[in-house]
């Protein structure tokens, strides 16, 4: 009874409690230094639609390209052990294709949008599967394996620009990157949660969960098991690819142009994060995809907060550091371990107190 | 005795395999070169440009060939190298000391490799995080420091600058008739320095050999009593010492502060690693490698440029390429070899 109850205070959200420690510990932060920074107002954008704003709108808003990539990422890290670097790259690829087919003549329709999608859907997992086959096959490092992608990839998008900068106007892809009219709520926000649902429902329906983890955690003897493991690495890649187009292409609809070079710029640092951060072991095995949409969130409210403390956008990287190494030091096992010894000796003093009384009385 | 040396013999064939692969690719690389386009090629300047530029980017590879010989990764150290750079040029342009300010650019790197080594060997925190919050705190420090460009005003340094060594020899005749001599900088012979301690220090001294034994397998090494956190934490502060070098090399090559300064560089230290036949897994590798590693990676570019592709994003698609290859190679060597044992 004594060793349950302790195991319910020491684990009793698992891994999830860090990343909402931090977002518990936030959101008293800011509500401290600025009881209205929540405050979300419902007004009129400048086409008249009615639409929704505040801080936590453009914190959930913001964080949308990263807690795409984050789901697909914890998935490669839980099946491969390993990380992608090359999101950020691949994304800028899957976005130029994106707007190089929007870009082929004729004006942009509903069903032209869609083809886009599935043309950049295609070619960024055509680029996971590169990458899977080097990792799943070739048994290469994933961060060695998607390095070849992350030092080329921004120059291939250059390519497909063709050197240039290119933009699109049209409604459907304001609405995209901004509102739907008469939704108030931001499209990007949308798009995640559609996101994670199908990733519930693939769970729910299909054994990929449980597969990912046995390979994750012991590669031959979900083989011996009947587990195809290569195949289920190539698959967590190729997931990553949809997830990347996904986000490359809402970047390229927020800004309405893609710029090889900025398009989602440094993200790939950011989703590993938000995968440590969700409590996901990087070295591969059992995994939450809960865990890194929360830590996606921490890390866009993190620099929201910052960004409305007056620090400038080049110095937040060093404050950002600050409360990362923070997190991560009351995260790690070693200082756990202390903290869960003293929570213990403390409760069972407690109980051996009680223990003496009950026996008194 | 005995059984100690040949647990330590294994992967080092594999570090041996691996190294003159990349030095004999390198080779014949640079002699195609040298036949097909001629020119520069043909000078020994070519080589020692090569050098002077590269000389930071070596001295840092070496740092994370260390790190990842341990099974360890370090991406802090670009960052490290531009913070030590911004920090020095500001040092010295309000007045400050050579002495000092070659103390400075090692205390840096010196304070985020114990940080770095205290909470991933001591904390048990995972490396990547750690060096990637290193690398943006370091970053982040730059800007603060200064947003815009600092170029470098102080006399005494600018001397040390232009200090170069001149092989008189080794030179060729311009156009115009003048000779030339050829012209290495300090930074290179700070570097080749470097990887000659370094290479002494791996092959020799307990403490390099404590590296591979880490790296190749932590228990066993552990069993046969080496100090693995100790072991861990030097292998950090290395890398972070050689970070504060390679930051005063690169303000002595550029002579300026700019928070873009050694952009990417964690990356082409990663690369330049990997080419000479460091393995991520721990346990292969070799600073002679890395070197030449460094120098490939250049090389490929200087051929790109030579052979007339001119748009902007070929350096990149041909060293991403070069990059493909030789990991392939790698792992089929390595996977073949294994396959032998095996049998």
């Amino acid at each position: 009874m004594k060793k349950e109850k302790t195991k319910f205070f020491s684990t009793g959200l698992g891994q999830l409690t860090i990343p909402l420690v931090a977002i518990f510990l936030l959101v008293i932060f800011n509500l401290i230094r600025d009881p209205s920074f929540f405050g979300i107002v419902l007004g009129h954008n400048n086409d008249g639609n009615i639409v929704l704003s505040g801080n936590l709108i453009s914190i959930i808003n913001g964080a949308s390209e990263l807690a795409v990539l984050a789901m697909g990422m914890t998935l490669v890290t839980a099946a491969c052990g390993g990380q992608d670097i090359s999101v950020g790259a691949a994304a800028a690829i899957a976005g130029s294709v994106f707007v190089k087919v929007l870009k082929s003549g004729g004006s942009i329709g509903g069903g032209k949008v869609l083809i886009a999608f599935i043309a950049a859907c295609v070619v960024a997992m055509l680029f996971g599967t590169f990458n899977g086959t080097l990792v799943a096959v070739f048994r290469i490092q994933p961060m060695i394996a998607t390095l070849i992608l992350y030092t080329c990839g921004r120059s291939i998008a250059y390519w497909i620009n063709g050197g240039a900068t290119p933009t699109v106007s049209s409604p459907i892809i304001t609405a995209i990157g901004g509102f739907i009219p008469g939704i108030p709520v931001p499209t990007p926000i949308i798009i995640v949660v559609i996101v994670a649902i199908l990733f519930k429902l693939v769970f729910h329906f299909t054994s990929l969960e449980l597969f990912t983890q046995s390979v994750g955690i012991n590669g031959s003897a979900a083989r011996l098991n009947g587990i195809n493991s290569t195949f289920i690495k190539l698959l967590s890649f190729i997931i990553l690819g949809v997830c990347v187009a996904v986000s490359g292409s809402i970047g390229v609809s927020r800004l309405g142009l893609i710029n090889h070079e900025t398009l989602l710029l440094d993200i790939e640092m950011d989703t590993i994060l938000a995968v440590a951060i969700g409590g996901n072991n990087l070295g591969g095995g059992k995994f939450r995809i809960s865990g890194s949409i929360i830590g996606a969130y921490v890390i866009q409210m993190l620099t929201v907060t910052l960004y409305a403390m007056k620090v400038s956008s080049t110095d937040v990287k060093a404050y950002k550091a600050i409360v990362i190494i923070l997190l991560v030091v009351i995260g790690s096992p070693v200082i756990k371990s202390r903290f869960e010894k003293l929570m213990s000796r403390f409760k069972n003093g407690r109980s051996e107190i009680s223990a003496k009384g009950a026996g008194e009385s | 005795m005995k059984k100690d040396k040949m647990t330590r013999r294994e992967p080092l064939t594999d570090t041996q395999l691996l190294m003159s692969i990349t030095i004999g690719i390198f080779m014949v690389m640079y002699i195609l070169a040298m036949i097909l386009f001629g020119g520069g090629f043909l000078h020994a300047q070519q080589i020692f440009d090569m050098l002077n530029d590269n000389a930071s980017l070596i001295i840092v590879s070496c740092g994370l060939t260390i790190v990842m010989i341990g099974g360890g990764i370090d991406i802090s150290v670009g960052a490290v190298t531009s913070l030590v750079v911004m920090s020095c040029v500001l040092y010295l342009n309000n007045g400050g000391n050579i002495f000092v300010s070659i103390l400075l650019a090692l205390g840096i790197g010196l304070a985020f490799g114990a940080v770095h080594g205290f909470l991933i060997s001591y904390l048990e925190i995972q490396p990547f995080i750690v060096t990637l919050a290193g690398m943006f705190f370091a970053r982040g420090m730059t800007t603060i420091l200064s947003v815009n460009p600092q170029k470098i005003a102080h006399e005494g340094f600018l001397k040390l600058m232009d200090a170069k060594l001149e092989i008189g020899w080794l030179g060729y005749v311009a156009k115009n008739g003048n000779k030339v001599p050829a012209r290495i900088e300090l930074g290179v012979i700070v570097a080749i320095v470097c990887v000659a301690v370094i290479f002494i220090v791996l092959k020799y001294v307990r403490l390099g050999r404590n590296f591979y034994a880490m790296g190749g397998n932590q228990t066993s090494a552990l069993m046969l009593g080496i100090n693995i956190k100790r072991t861990r934490f030097l292998s950090y502060l290395i890398s972070g010492l050689l970070s504060g070098i390679s930051g005063y090399v690169f303000m002595m090559h550029t002579g300026a502060g700019n928070a873009t300064n050694a952009a990417g560089m964690e990356m082409n230290a990663i690369a330049s690693s990997i080419i000479g036949g460091t393995l991520l897994t721990g346990g292969v590798g070799n600073v002679i490698g890395t070197f030449f590693g460094a120098m490939t990676l250049t090389t490929i570019k200087k051929i790109v440029v030579s052979s007339g592709l001119n748009d902007p994003w070929w350096q990149s698609i041909t060293t991403g390429g070069m990059l493909c290859f030789f990991i392939l190679l790698q792992s089929v060597v390595l996977g073949r070899r294994a396959a032998k044992k095996k049998n």
